[in-house]
């Protein structure tokens, strides 16, 4: 406690409180661009931190790995584009809630989640950190994979009022997903020769393409049969019926997310989801979810603050990058000659306190600026729709460029994107194809991984007590209507899930 | 009309915060022998290996006022056969230097690149690093010894991981061992991690009977003892690194991850002489050195066409134990 004081001590000089409100700046700036995720941003800003001394160069990483993770969110929500992959999951309320005029609302739910997230996160850090240090080994590939059948089975709830129509969505998802050199044994799969499919398809680039191209050019087929309305603009700030909606999401959050991140391969993609999938269950307003439901934008986004503040557990207790960023920013604490690991506390105790304090003064910086500013860009959405819709694809053609600057990517997304639009045409809903290349490609390594460990025998699957439980967690799942049956009273049926998705050009 | 004011804020910032970085500095007169304006592809992404010789060296250089504007650019993609590719294709562009090392020589077999880097011209081998076989505190195998018993007798269970994927140093190295053991590659249960880092986990926490990877991420869990070291890969044992090498233990291996820089092929004799000259003063500058230390690399230079020849064993070598797996 009182190292994490003299933390604070450092962090709050004026040139240290520079640093972070710098970082916060480049990342929130860099993160809303999509395709340059932060750890890009991190990689570019490496060269201007040289002659700097350790500590304010990593107070300002700190500040763009968070302002970073923030930026993605915004796009998602205003332009239906995720700057980078833990915010895609927010595009799936978020943008909804923006055309129906909510967007500063959700702005808002996603600026407070992320505070809220990325503080209880960091207190997780101070509290848990030797803790998560020695158990974040324990959870090997079993572990991993069951998750994934969990998240597997969540994903009925996303498949909409067809359930063919989302199978077949999804399978598209999976087969995206197989794209690539298959990792355990080298071999090229569905890559057609093509060097520049052999890492596979980026989840960006995907959802990207799926979001917001398939949709302008869905806005631009039917731009003449309707009469052009522009979005409306509410009136800003969150109303207390909102707040009482979002306030357990943000709680949520943390307890799904700071997990994730810490484990090795955990990331930000599939909590966020499966906080998404939890909050559309715990809601008492599931029949909104698809069309704009508050709370499916403050749950994920308090998860993926969270997950990044657990990333920074293990990469600074193990020296154990569990994100791009995360390596990076080893990279970085290397050139500086510091090693990451269980002697870091030790050793370097000044700049580790120093780096938590500024955590919590970063994320305070990024709520009150962007606060704010969230009615500000929300009135973005005011340009007409042709313009609105010409500047998503700019972007949209910018990140997908900016991910490798390879052409090749530019038409990936564009090929994606006309299959996006004919998945709408034919009333197939893109949220299962985005989770089907997000799971899929985990899954399998998750799942080959523990065959391999094990030799090939399927007890591999079960032999630890994680892997266990979390099964009999989706049996419960999968045979509670079952079990229901059996109880005296039987709960009023479930809401009406929404029909295809909604277009409202 | 507050709006479009916004939109050009915003945009004017963004434009302010972001094309600097992104954009090449123009060429500036500078003095004669040194380079100017050099571009550098880095094939994988940041933070991965390539990456970081070559900001450290381009780092270094600038500092030793050898190199004026250099400019690192990451095409990572396929093993780095991607940047391959694209260096291959700037046919006689003396202001392209490719950072590459071992890793891409077996990603060109594995997938299947129409490029190869005996199409390069080679400038200079700069580093070693030397692979470790390393077990978790908790392991029940104290030996190199112990462990190819073990291993022989039961090469399905006795897993082996590694941070690269089939092709790469990590899984070129355990092939070798077994190969020299008398296991044929083929019985070899490899399970590919995503980089040193998460290969750690597994090893730390006794998932895999054994790791192989690069000894850079590993020396501060090596020195809190929470990990083993059984055998280092290289010819000499490590200085701080308290395990013999492979030849001590039994095992006729050696074997050493190396990086180094290639340029397009049909450069002309000038620009190669020149980019030739200034890694051969890079490398006796106090930068260099600093910067070696500092990273755990072992110095390894090798210029020009001493380092085609190695290039040219090397890609002998990956070959063969590609093609006894299947992969080549």
């Amino acid at each position: 406690m009182e190292q994490l004081l003299d933390g604070f001590a450092t962090a709050l000089t004026p040139t240290h409180l520079l640093f972070a409100a710098i970082g916060v700046l480049l990342g929130t700036a860099i993160g809303v661009l999509p395709g340059i995720g932060p750890a890009m941003a991190v990689a570019l800003l490496l060269p201007v931190t040289y002659g700097m001394e350790p500590t304010g160069a990593f107070i300002m990483f700190a500040g763009i790995y968070y302002g970073g993770m923030f930026g993605g969110s915004t796009t998602s929500i205003l332009l239906n584009t995720p700057g980078e992959s833990a915010a895609v999951v927010t595009a799936f309320e978020g943008n909804p809630m923006a055309r129906r005029g909510r967007g500063a609302q959700a702005l808002a739910a996603a600026a407070i989640g992320h505070f809220i997230g990325g503080i209880i996160g960091t207190i997780l850090i101070v509290l848990l950190a030797p803790f998560v240090a020695k158990h974040a080994v324990d959870i090997g590939a079993p572990d991993l994979f069951a998750i994934m059948v969990l998240a597997f089975i969540a994903v009925t709830s996303v498949l909409g009022a067809s359930r063919i129509r989302g199978v077949a969505s999804l399978l598209i998802g999976l087969t995206l997903g197989l794209v690539g050199l298959d990792e355990m044994t080298g071999q090229q799969r569905l890559t057609f020769g093509s060097l520049h499919l052999a890492d596979g398809i980026d989840v960006i680039v995907v959802a990207v393409a799926l979001f917001a191209v398939g949709e302008a050019l869905w806005v631009a087929a039917h731009l003449r049969r309707k009469p052009f309305t522009p979005i409306p603009v509410g009136r800003p700030w969150l109303s207390r019926g909102d707040l009482k909606r979002t306030w357990k999401p943000w709680l949520r959050g943390p307890v799904i997310g700071f997990p994730f991140g810490a484990i090795p391969a955990g990331g930000a993609e599939i909590p966020t989801f499966l906080s998404y999938v939890a909050e559309k269950r715990l809601s008492r307003h599931r029949d909104e979810f698809g069309k704009g439901a508050i709370e499916g934008v403050a749950g994920p986004e308090s998860t993926a603050s969270a997950s990044a503040a657990g990333t920074l557990v293990t990469m600074l207790t193990l020296g154990l990058p569990t994100t791009a960023v995360a390596a990076v920013m080893l990279a970085a604490f290397q050139t500086y000659g510091i090693q990451p690991g269980p002697l870091l506390f030790q050793r370097e105790a000044g700049l580790v306190w120093a780096l938590i304090a500024s955590l919590f003064i970063g994320l305070t910086l990024l709520l009150v600026l962007n606060l704010p500013l969230a009615p500000l860009w929300a009135k973005l959405l005011r340009i007409p729709r042709p313009y609105l819709y010409a500047g998503i694809l700019f972007f949209a053609s910018v990140g997908a460029y900016a991910v490798n600057a390879d052409i090749f990517d530019l038409l990936l997304m564009f090929v994606i994107g006309v299959l996006g639009f004919g998945m709408r045409r034919y009333g197939l809903p893109v949220l299962p194809a985005i989770i089907g290349v997000i799971l899929g490609p985990a899954a399998e390594q998750q799942m080959r991984r523990s065959l391999q460990l094990s030799d090939g025998s399927l007890t591999g699957l079960v032999n630890s007590p994680m892997a266990v439980i979390v099964y009999v967690v989706v049996l419960v799942i999968v045979f509670f209507p079952l079990i229901r049956k059996f109880l005296p009273k039987p709960a009023p049926p479930a809401a009406p899930a929404r029909d295809r998705e909604e277009i409202d050009a | 009309m507050s709006v479009k004011v916004w939109v050009s804020v915003a945009t004017a910032l963004l434009a302010v915060l972001l094309v600097p970085p992104l954009l090449t500095p123009g060429a500036d007169s500078g003095e004669s022998g040194q380079v100017r304006s050099l571009r550098v592809l880095v094939p994988n992404a940041p933070g991965g290996g390539y990456d970081i010789t070559a900001r450290t060296a381009a780092k270094a250089m600038e500092d030793a006022d050898l190199l004026r504007n250099a400019e690192v650019f990451n095409l990572p993609g396929a093993g780095g056969t991607v940047g391959l590719g694209r260096t291959v294709g700037e046919r006689g562009n003396g202001k392209l230097i490719m950072s590459m090392g071992l890793g891409v020589v077996g990603a060109v077999y594995t997938n299947k690149s129409p490029s190869s880097l005996l199409d390069t011209t080679p400038i200079a081998k700069l580093i070693e690093e030397p692979d470790i076989v390393v077990v978790g505190k908790d392991s029940p195998y104290t030996s190199m010894q112990q462990l190819v018993d073990a291993w022989k007798a039961n090469p399905g269970t006795v897993t082996v991981g590694g941070g690269s994927a089939p092709g790469g140093p990590d899984h070129l190295a355990p092939m070798l061992i077994a190969k020299a053991v008398g296991l044929p590659p083929k019985t070899v249960n490899y399970i590919p991690f995503d980089g040193g880092g998460e290969l750690l986990a597994s090893v730390l926490g006794g998932k895999v009977a054994f790791g192989v990877s690069g000894v850079g991420e590993y020396r501060d869990q090596i020195q809190a003892g929470t990990l083993r070291v059984l055998a280092v890969t290289s010819g000499d044992r490590i200085p701080g690194i308290d395990a013999p090498t492979l030849r001590q233990s039994g095992v006729d291996v050696e074997f050493t991850n190396w990086r180094g820089i290639v340029a397009p092929p049909g450069i002309s004799d000038t620009d190669r002489a020149k980019l030739v000259e200034v890694f051969t003063r890079l490398q006796k500058t106090p930068q260099w050195a600093e910067a070696l230390q500092r990273n755990g690399w072992t110095d390894a230079f090798a210029p020009g066409d001493e380092f085609r020849t190695f290039l040219e064993n090397e890609n002998k070598r990956v070959a063969t134990v590609l093609k006894d797996l299947g992969l080549a």
